[in-house]
């Protein structure tokens, strides 16, 4: 065998090593983004998940003005961390409505008592169905839908106050 | 100290990240009709999970796992195809969502590795048969 032939385990090694080097340092994002950016939202209608506001059907979003979707639930941790920044979306006019994930009326007024409410509109979502129609993968997550009711952008995660430019600018677009 | 620590991670509870209502209707029970169950399994186990990504949702102990196989059940119950349900799950979070190699360009050296590492053993039997005929 000649003498280049005998270099390949050991250039396939340290390729292999490289790869893993690599993602060591750098891990794979494990976001899964929704292939509905761009699209119309799907249809949905969901029942209200508090007495004292209305659901949230997918033709809702289609008013007119862009709007925002959270989709949150109250026993995720990071949804109570993402609350200041949409509270202070919606003290700069931003139109908020949301998916509340399995969850339950009591736990959700809990939760929004202690952490303010920005929405207008809850929608319960108790088998994640529409969750999983929308092609989210989690809580939180949040929806940048236009006035005509296509969705423009996709957070995933809790939104941070480095994110509000972007939301501002995202929702001004899509006007 | 050391014992109160002791005691303390004893009684310790996780703190779990679940919501506090039962799982689905069909997350965890199988369909009546065992063909349609047969069909359904062999779709599940081919579905990832977005929570414990790497396993599919017919492994995942995951709420949305037991969502996503309520919803499967449900709708092969209802006679909708599994093809159908898995292009549909396709439509909503990309190929990412089955484990099913497709065809498309970046699945391509999957396909054509087993091609690729037949040809080189066949090279490498070739060259050891005549090595030896040479001795």
């Amino acid at each position: 065998m000649s003498r280049g032939l005998r270099l390949i385990p050991i250039i396939l090694l340290a390729w292999l090593v490289a790869g893993l080097a690599w993602r060591l340092i750098k891990p794979a994002d494990p976001a899964v983004p929704s292939q509905l950016v761009h699209r119309e939202l799907p249809a949905f209608d969901l029942p209200a998940a508090l007495p004292s506001k209305p659901g949230l059907k997918s033709t809702d979003l289609a008013s007119g003005r862009p709007r925002l979707v959270n989709i949150f639930a109250s026993w995720c941790v990071p949804c109570a961390g993402e609350a200041p920044v949409l509270a202070e979306l919606k003290r700069r006019g931003v139109a908020i409505d949301a998916i509340a994930v399995r969850d339950t009326p009591d736990a959700i007024t809990t939760f929004l008592a202690r952490n303010g409410d920005p929405y207008q509109r809850i929608g319960s979502d108790r088998q994640s169905e529409v969750q999983i129609a929308l092609g989210s993968s989690g809580v939180p997550e949040t929806f940048v839908v236009d006035a005509r009711g296509i969705i423009r952008h996709q957070y995933v995660g809790p939104l941070t106050a480095a994110n509000i430019p972007g939301v501002l600018q995202q929702l001004a677009a899509a006007r | 100290m050391k014992y109160l620590v002791l005691v303390a991670l004893a009684v310790a509870q996780p703190l779990l990240a679940d919501s506090n209502l039962p799982p689905a209707y069909w997350a965890n029970r199988q369909l009546p009709n065992p063909q349609q169950e047969a069909e359904a399994q062999a779709l599940m186990v081919e579905l990832r999970c977005l929570v414990c990504q790497g396993q599919s949702i017919a492994d995942s102990d995951a709420e949305l796992a037991g969502d996503m196989r309520d919803l499967v059940r449900r709708r092969i119950a209802a006679g909708e195809k599994p093809s159908a349900i898995r292009a549909w799950l396709i439509e909503r979070y990309g190929t990412w969502i089955s484990y099913k190699p497709t065809d498309e360009p970046a699945a391509w050296p999957l396909w054509l590795a087993p091609i690729g590492l037949l040809v080189v053993g066949a090279w490498l039997i070739r060259h050891r048969i005549r090595l030896r005929a040479k001795r």
